[in-house]
């Protein structure tokens, strides 16, 4: 059971905070020799595995560091192209870690106002007179729960299927946000949350959520 | 519990068939564009989903619930995307949308040669097994109002 992230966005649509609390580590490590069996390309200032699939290395996986040094985007530690490096006989054998990309802030970004238009697409499909929008989004990895305050902001959290509580921790989070960014004279509204007091209390929030579940009143 | 309607669509986006039950409200657009804003949103939903998740997925979006409403939502691996919406009261209506798919849609509309495919469905057998089918669901029950 775990509590993945945690997204705030403003009434506008954009990421205003993002917590990444707990990712799961999937990686393998791999060494290979000449030539590669896997298929890359280039994808999104990235390098993905377009073919092929083996020990856990899945098509859609990027290349996350060569050699125990982490890739940056398309090139490598030292500033050498991927593609160039990995096509070279001389570099082999070549350990190579393969996993899940991790989400760029910009991506991040892209993604929360993304979620705002389904939000209110969501309720304007509806079959129903007077329906909210997105409030629970279930797949078979994780669950995004959405809080949306009267103000417009919304509070996203992605947990584990099986996480219990976390209606009551969205709401205690939107307590924290009252009292810690806009009870903050220096924080101003609608833009990103940089209050050291937010970030402790949340992340103490989280950790009660993941442990016990749901919260009492006045805890 | 209750049954809203139904949507399925093709790969393409196209609306193969729809049909309604205890509907109250209409989106107030024609039609042809509440497809489009259906299949359109189911589209971004499967790209945000696979974006934001931790860890490999296998079957991708499940459902996700409203206030007032929840949405199934069934893929098959030929593109082919079944939407049901239902009240809150249905907590899982994957294998109803299984069933629909495999015993109804593939029996009654793959297999059958005067249905065109990527056309809207004509099949008269077809809407009437799936009528019947959904009026036999358990959770199918008139709204009590």
């Amino acid at each position: 059971m775990a509590i993945f992230s945690v997204y705030v966005v403003n009434k506008a649509g954009g990421l205003i905070y993002q917590l990444d609390h707990y990712a799961p580590r999937a990686d393998t490590e791999k060494t290979f020799s000449f030539p590669l069996d896997l298929v890359l390309r280039p994808h999104d200032e990235r390098i993905v595995v377009a073919f092929g699939q083996r020990d856990g290395i899945r098509v859609g996986h990027a290349v996350l560091a060569i050699n125990g040094a982490e890739v940056n985007g398309r090139s490598t530690a030292d500033g050498k192209d991927v593609m160039e490096f990995l096509g070279n006989p001389a570099n082999y054998p070549v350990s190579i870690r393969f996993g899940r990309h991790r989400l760029s802030s910009n991506e991040k970004l892209m993604l929360a106002s993304m979620f705002h238009s389904l939000f209110a697409i969501g309720s304007q499909l509806s079959p129903e007179i007077g329906s909210s929008g997105i409030e629970m989004l279930e797949t078979d990895t994780f669950k995004l729960h959405c809080f949306q305050t009267l103000t417009g902001i919304k509070f996203m959290v992605l947990a584990d299927p099986r996480q219990a509580g976390i209606d009551s921790l969205l709401r205690k989070i939107y307590e924290i946000y009252s009292d810690f960014a806009l009870k903050n004279p220096f924080y101003s509204l609608e833009m990103p949350i940089r209050c050291e007091l937010f970030d402790q209390n949340l992340k103490l929030a989280l950790e009660v959520a993941e442990k016990a579940g749901p919260f009492g009143p006045g805890s | 519990m209750t049954i809203h309607n139904l949507y399925i669509f093709d790969r393409t986006g196209t609306c193969l068939h729809y049909s309604e039950w205890h509907r109250r409200r209409q989106a107030g657009i024609p039609k042809e564009e509440e497809f489009k804003l259906m299949f359109g949103m189911l589209f971004s939903l499967c790209s945000f989903v696979n974006k934001m998740s931790p860890t490999d997925m296998r079957e991708g979006f499940v459902s996700f619930q409203t206030s007032r409403y929840r949405l199934h939502y069934l893929e098959s691996p030929s593109g082919v995307r079944l939407v049901l919406n239902t009240d809150l009261g249905v907590s899982s209506a994957r294998d109803a949308l299984q069933h629909i798919y495999s015993n109804l849609f593939v029996e009654l509309v793959v297999k059958n040669p005067l249905c065109p495919p990527r056309a809207p469905v004509q099949s008269e057998l077809f809407r009437s097994r799936l009528d019947a089918f959904i009026r036999g669901l358990p959770f199918f029950a008139p709204r009590p109002s």
